[in-house]
């Protein structure tokens, strides 16, 4: 069949559906791609079942769905992320035990195989470290910096909502075809229509255009928010050293993202049009799409880590109590890191065949950028240096993150030697080395964020033994999966190969898939946390919005924040500026008089962006032209429609704030403040007691 | 309003200034590829520099850019972007052309 | 000369006329700039591949064959002069002259951008003609992935002067309609500066080194 005598349902037939491959062909591989098919088909009608009998439909349409506020667009994410790092987890665990399986051929097929570590790849960068980042980005940045919502409230809520839907295409896939084998870099030839015709490249591509468009408005976003909207008094050198680093990332984004997004639709070009970017004939160069795929690959890794840096930087200074060590040297390390992160993209393919020269010089473009993240880790050993330490669950993650990621960062300079690179390319060592800075740097770093401002969030702390078990388990199940292929690699064991022979191996597979087994009981301990938390919600609530002593201006507000933030817009004077009220003892002033607040009124635009992009990319794929050339003017008419909405703004009246306002104030002034050691006792409700030592 | 007025007429002379160089330069650049034929050495090195200054002319005139007034974030925005667009055409143009040279290819 | 009076914000703007509107588009205009070099970067890229496939023509028609640079020049002079015109549009607007003077600028901007696009379209149908589609060579490939990029932008900016000319009949000269005209010029120039960019790079390299 070719594109153009496609029928009226294009490409997509009965056999599209894993139920046929199985009746057709039963064994554990079509048995494990239906209970993948299974598991998705079982949640979507157990979310719409649960909403349809509380009767959820309405509040989740007015309070979540349509709104612009960027705390709810923020936990939107962050509940979107960790959906997706359940599936992202369980096929790292099914890898594993692939592999464990060996040695010969395990359990699974070579296809199933290499969809799996396509998915996990996939899923893992775009649709767990992306919109997690995002999340927190999105519920912190705008407290922190004493705004009342992000630039663009509207783009943020687009932003989501194609995220979202590029992430329901690989769900999609799970139940109706079968996604790319290529990888999560989808390298042509291999995913070129000549060697790959079915729906799998065309899934991946779609789901990173969209992706990668809802990413690029969000960096925007941020951006200009950051720039434009701090309060009055918070110059740049005032600024939270988490919002720095959203700054730079959002930089990142906003350059990295265009490469990513012309590869992928060069290969659409190729794929659907016969275009010769990167086919093997008739001058097509596969290379380019190496080139361009890393240009992108390159910052994205930055543009993750960075806002976990940023993380890291404020729990160590609010659980130490300290002012944060080296602020200057960190800033400038950030936008070194930054720039750096443009110049080091050759570094993924040394083996390319290019002269010993460009490799050097890419090479030690790689090294350089070991400085600046020296330089950070000692401003973060300086600031728990003789600090008032506290080892709450955020802190926790952070020391497992200080020891773990200076492995992960070695192995990096490591492999940055273009000689040593060419041993060890495509093995193994190459996947621990990512996966010891991905973990311990980034997800351990939106894990603590998570422990540190969910109280923020919901108005009541987090279970704290739980919270300490999984911190455990992550640190064990990512030392037990990943250490061991450091030896595996060394010793040449190919990444993803779903078969292998040597039996000197094999004691390291089955230490790993133990290691994969403790990481999904770390996913699970994080559930149980927050299933107990909500239970013994009464006995931890902080209504009054402080219960770390927390030094930036999130803090000074309650928790959870009021839909408007601040009821008065702060005037900021120091760095650290609540900490700074806090000694002066001039936190949380009376306001002499309350104005009337405008406030972007909700809107379904995001909403209907989500369900038409996703129509849209599911009619390309599966070839029903009619089905996207009506996607495509849908989305058209329904921007340019929206645009002739001019009635966008609501007023909270002064009033309203007042009456709010001055009952959280009576709060405050009736609360018992605690003292550093009690702060996870039941007594906490969020009024901290300033720690006189450890601040002088 | 006189000093309205006065002010238009400044600023329509500027958009008028900045057309009529983009126009000249427009001219020269085809006018050379014509009389010199594109393929000459040097030939085409000139019609980039005066690609170049067309860019320029049409950012100060057009798009208002100058390093005059005290908020320059539009100027610093084009300058960063300039840098990442140097770096990675340059990288680019770098990298595969010297792969080319090494693989021998499009030789056919 | 005498110093232009202090704006909120540099670069192309609606002055002290409109005092409310100005200050309600600086957030906005910024965005869009940073927007504008996302873009930006977008095309840089596809120059990228271009030139390292310029000599991809895998024995298909090349630039000499292709390129009718009587055309180019054409298309560049209707470009340069819409350039013109949409700056002279935000010149009416800006020191509040009547406002058919308003629309006659953005409707003769329009009709420019439209000519444009008949004359690009016209070039691509002869390149055909000749053999010169993408399919044939990856030179060609990426030709296709610039130069109707670019067209796909000026098109874009045609609704977009379409629909804005609409809501100045529904709504009036609001405050928000002034925002969107400014980013609508800078989205103008901006797609003046890369088709000097194509001409440069596109047609003129292409002829040097293909």
């Amino acid at each position: 069949m070719t594109s153009t005598d496609s029928g009226f349902f294009g490409r997509l037939t009965w056999d599209a559906f894993p139920i046929a491959g199985l009746i057709q062909n039963p064994g554990a591989n079509e048995i494990v791609a239906n209970a993948a098919a299974a598991i998705v088909v079982v949640g979507v009608v157990a979310v719409v079942g649960l909403l349809s009998w509380f009767r959820l439909w309405g509040p989740l349409w007015r309070d979540w769905l349509t709104s612009v506020d960027h705390k709810k667009i923020g936990i939107m994410y962050i509940v979107f992320a960790i959906v997706m790092l359940a599936r992202g987890v369980l096929e790292g665990v099914v890898m594993r035990a692939q592999q464990a399986a060996g040695p010969g051929d395990g359990f699974l097929e070579a296809e199933h195989f290499a969809e799996l570590f396509s998915t996990h790849g996939t899923i893992m960068v775009f649709f767990v470290a992306v919109p997690f980042v995002f999340g927190v980005a999105n519920y912190v940045v705008p407290l922190m910096i004493g705004a009342r919502d992000v630039a663009f409230p509207v783009m943020n809520q687009i932003g989501l909502g194609l995220t979202v839907s590029a992430g329901m295409m690989l769900m999609v896939s799970l139940v109706v075809g079968e996604f790319s084998t290529g990888g999560w870099t989808a390298y042509p030839p291999f995913t070129g229509a000549a060697f790959n015709p079915g729906v799998g490249p065309d899934y991946w591509i779609w789901a990173i255009v969209v992706s990668g468009i809802g990413t690029t408005l969000t960096g925007i976003n941020f951006a200009v928010t950051i720039y434009k909207l701090r309060a009055p008094g918070m110059k740049f050198t005032r600024l939270p050293m988490y919002c720095w680093t959203i700054i730079c990332s959002s930089i990142l984004i906003i350059f990295a993202m265009p490469p990513l997004g012309v590869a992928a639709l060069l290969l659409a070009a190729d794929r659907y049009l016969d275009f010769h970017f990167f086919t093997n004939d008739l001058g097509g160069n596969m290379m380019n799409y190496a080139n361009l795929f890393w240009l992108f690959g390159h910052p994205e890794v930055y543009l993750l880590v960075l806002p976990a840096y940023g993380i890291y930087s404020e729990i160590f200074a609010t659980f130490s109590a300290k002012r944060l060590y080296g602020y200057n040297s960190l800033v400038i390390a950030t936008m070194s890191i930054a720039i750096l992160s443009f110049t080091v993209w050759l570094h993924h393919f040394f083996t390319m065949g290019q002269s010993a020269l460009i490799n050097a010089v890419f090479g030690i473009a790689t090294m350089l950028i070991a400085i600046p993240t020296g330089v950070k880790v000692y401003d973060w050993m300086a600031t728990l240096w003789r600090g008032r330490i506290r080892f709450s669950v955020p802190m926790l993650y952070g020391l497992a993150f200080l020891m773990l990621f200076v492995i992960g960062g070695l192995s990096g300079v490591i492999l940055a030697n273009p000689t040593v690179d060419y041993q060890v390319h495509n093995t193994l060592f190459l996947v621990a080395h990512f996966h010891n800075v991905l973990l311990p740097g980034v997800l351990f770093g939106l894990l603590a964020a998570y422990n540190y401002w969910f109280p923020k969030a919901f108005g009541f702390r987090l279970n704290e033994s739980w919270g300490r078990i999984s911190v455990a388990l992550w640190t064990v199940g990512f030392m037990l999966t990943f250490l061991p292929l450091y030896f595996v690699g060394l010793m040449g064991m190919p990444r993803r190969s779903f078969s292998w022979e040597d039996p000197s191996f094999h004691p390291y597979m089955i230490v790993a898939v133990i290691g994969a087994l403790v990481i999904l009981g770390a996913l699970l301990s994080i559930l149980v946390q927050l299933w107990v938390s909500i239970r013994d919600r009464d006995s931890t609530r902080v209504p009054v919005g402080d219960p770390w002593d927390g030094r930036t201006l999130e803090w000074s507000i309650p928790s959870p924040p009021p839909e408007y933030n601040f009821a008065i817009i702060p005037q900021v004077t120091d760095r650290d500026d609540f900490a700074a009220a806090k000694e002066r003892g001039q936190a949380y002033p009376t306001p002499d008089a309350y104005e009337d607040i405008e406030m972007r009124r909700n809107t379904g635009i995001g909403f209907l962006l989500c369900v038409f992009s996703g129509v849209w990319m599911f009619a390309l794929v599966w070839w029903i032209w009619w089905l996207a050339a009506l996607m495509t003017l849908t989305m058209l008419l329904a921007v340019i429609l929206w645009s002739f909405d001019t009635n966008t703004e609501e007023i909270i009246p002064a009033e309203e704030v007042r009456k709010d306002h001055e009952a959280w104030l009576a709060l405050v002034h009736s609360a018992q403040a605690v003292d550093r050691d009690h702060e996870t006792a039941p007594e906490n409700q969020g009024l901290a007691r300033p720690d006189m030592e450890a601040v002088t | 309003m006189d000093n309205s007025s006065e002010m238009h007429r400044r600023e329509r002379r500027r958009y008028v200034i900045g057309y009529g160089g983009s126009l000249l330069l427009t001219l020269v650049v085809f006018g050379i590829a014509y009389l010199f034929g594109i393929e000459k050495r040097g030939v085409y090195l000139t019609i980039g520099l005066l690609g170049l200054a067309q860019l320029v002319v049409q950012l100060v005139y057009f798009l208002h850019i100058d390093r005059r007034r005290s908020s320059r974030e539009d100027l610093d925005l084009i300058l960063f972007s300039t840098l990442v667009l140097l770096i990675i055409i340059g990288g680019t143009v770098w990298i595969l052309g010297n792969l080319a040279v090494r693989m021998h290819m499009h030789v056919m | 000369m005498k110093r232009a009076p202090s704006h909120s914000y540099p670069g192309i703007n609606l002055g002290e006329n409109h005092a409310s509107a100005d200050k309600a588009t600086e957030v906005v205009t910024f965005g869009f700039w940073v927007f504008l070099m996302s873009d930006l970067v977008y095309f840089g890229l596809m120059f990228g591949v271009y030139i390292t496939m310029i000599d991809a023509q895998a024995g298909g028609p090349g630039p000499h064959e292709l390129f009718d640079l009587k055309s180019i020049f054409a298309q560049t002079m209707i470009l340069l002069t819409s350039s013109l015109t949409v700056g002279l549009a935000m010149l009416a607007l800006k020191y509040n002259l009547p406002r058919p003077r308003i629309v006659l600028w953005f409707g003769v901007t329009l009709v420019l951008g439209i000519s444009f696009l008949v004359l690009e379209i016209r070039d691509f149908v002869n390149m055909a003609a000749q053999g010169g589609i993408p399919q044939r060579s990856g030179f060609l490939s990426a030709f296709y992935g610039l130069v109707p990029l670019h067209g796909l932008h000026v098109a874009a900016g045609c609704i977009w002067l379409i629909v804005l000319g609409i809501q100045l009949r529904m709504m009036g000269l609001t405050d928000l309609l002034m925002s969107r005209m400014v980013r609508l010029a800078l989205f103008w120039h901006f797609l003046d500066l890369i088709w000097i960019g194509i001409i440069t790079i596109v047609y003129f390299g292409g002829l040097a080194y293909g």
